[in-house]
């Protein structure tokens, strides 16, 4: 029943089929052989690579955040707008649910996700397990699908192209700093975090 | 012995949340003694979940496309924008390329949402072992660009952020882009809750 690390026995998550489990070499990955799901991949960088790029992406994740996104030109009228910003006019224009879903799934949820990050592997440095390690890795579990930065980005752009054909667009800081948080985002996508369950133990007392 | 093992012969349950493989006790709302989480062999409830998300999905779906998802506003002129509008819009703007990638995260990937799912759960349904290595490949790619879809959704909420030049030029939202919205958080609700294991549980026909 008590399975400790590394766990002996591994089950497809896809199709239920289950395999011994093998060391895995640099770069490798495990692939099902009844549906080709990933069951495994080797991790290029270890809990302190992992931290450092959490911290990498918080930083680019403020500055995404306070910085203005993409300024509008009118007759000599200026407009541009931040995140928050955007929240907000949808809220004020009777689209509250939009509103809610952005706040979430852009700012809420990506933040919950680097904070909560940072903290496991800052313990799993030392290969323990933090204080409420159980409920943040459950938290991370259900939050997985829900962070859109990467569709934000894709919609500043198109955003771009839409408002060309009126106004004089110029692209502010804040685009740089999300195109950094897509790139960050699509690396931090290979990382299997529920391996941390088989890599950490309870601190000792 | 060639046969690759299912967890479900063996007595073995994979959890779901930190993927311990456990004993089956065949206690109903055993936990799992890593994480704690309540251990089932399949999502509960998976066909009926997934149809009845799917479904609400498809009812909201309509409005989405049959009403317009923004007002742009300029001096006196007022032009309501649907989904498809839109599209044709950039296309003619001389942007066919995100014209295409508009269209695909709007129109294709919810389309093919409804199908994927519609034709996982009859054959589900059915016990049948067809092409049991496209279901699986076809359910993984709706779970790749599910969220994609919210596009439209980002980019109405960034023109009515920057435009805002009073009677000059202003951008409102209009009901069809809450119900988008809603329509893509559904979609996504209903791949999570369709248990990808159904496909192979009728019978696995390796080697
Ligand atoms: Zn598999
Ligand atoms: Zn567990």
């Amino acid at each position: 029943m008590d399975t400790m690390s590394p766990a002996p026995l591994l089950i497809c998550e896809h199709c239920d089929t289950v395999y011994r489990r093998i060391p895995l070499a640099r770069g490798q990955v495990a692939c099902c052989a009844r549906c080709q799901f990933v069951l495994e991949r080797h991790h290029r960088l270890g809990a302190d690579g992992l931290l450092a790029l959490t911290a990498t992406a918080m930083v680019v994740f403020i500055q995404a955040n306070i910085w203005p996104i993409v300024t509008l030109g009118l007759n000599g009228q200026q407009s541009s707008a931040t995140l928050w910003g955007t929240i907000i006019a949808m809220w004020q224009q009777h689209a509250q649910v939009v509103s809610v879903l952005a706040a979430a799934t852009l700012f809420f949820f990506p933040l919950m996700k680097m904070l909560l990050f940072g903290w496991v592997f800052w313990f799993a440095r030392r290969g323990e397990r933090g204080p409420g390690f159980r409920g943040v890795m459950i938290v991370l579990h259900y939050l997985r699908p829900w962070t859109m930065s990467e569709v934000f980005m894709l919609g500043v752009l198109v955003a771009i192209v839409k408002a060309r054909a009126y106004f004089e667009v110029t692209a502010d800081p804040g685009v740089f700093a999300y195109a950094a948080l897509t790139v960050l985002i699509t690396v931090f996508a290979g990382v299997d975090f529920r391996q941390l369950w088989d890599v950490t133990a309870e601190r000792k007392p | 012995m060639n046969r690759l093992p299912r967890a479900a012969e063996l007595g073995l349950i994979r959890c779901h949340v930190c993927a311990l493989v456990c004993r089956d006790n065949q206690v109903a709302g055993a936990a799992c003694p890593r994480c704690g989480a309540r251990l089932h062999r399949r999502k509960s409830a998976s066909y009926s979940r997934t149809a009845a998300l799917l479904i609400a999905a498809f009812l909201l779906y309509i409005p989405a496309n049959l009403l317009p998802i923004m007002r742009t506003a300029s001096i006196g002129e007022m032009d309501d924008n649907t989904i498809i509008s839109g599209v044709v819009e950039l296309w003619v703007k001389g942007a066919p390329d995100l014209a295409v990638i508009v269209f695909t995260a709007s129109i294709m990937v919810p389309m093919l949402k409804f199908l994927v799912l519609g034709l996982l759960l009859v054959c589900g349904k059915c016990g049948s072992n067809w092409a049991q290595h496209q279901r699986a490949r076809l359910y993984r790619l709706v779970e790749f660009v599910g969220y994609w879809s919210m596009l439209d959704v980002f980019v109405v909420a960034l023109l009515t952020a920057l435009v805002r030049f009073g009677v000059f030029s202003s951008v409102e939202p209009l009901p069809g882009v809450v119900f988008f919205g809603l329509t893509v958080v559904l979609t996504m609700l209903a791949s999570m809750s369709f248990d990808p294991r159904l496909i192979w549980d009728c019978g696995c026909d390796d080697e």
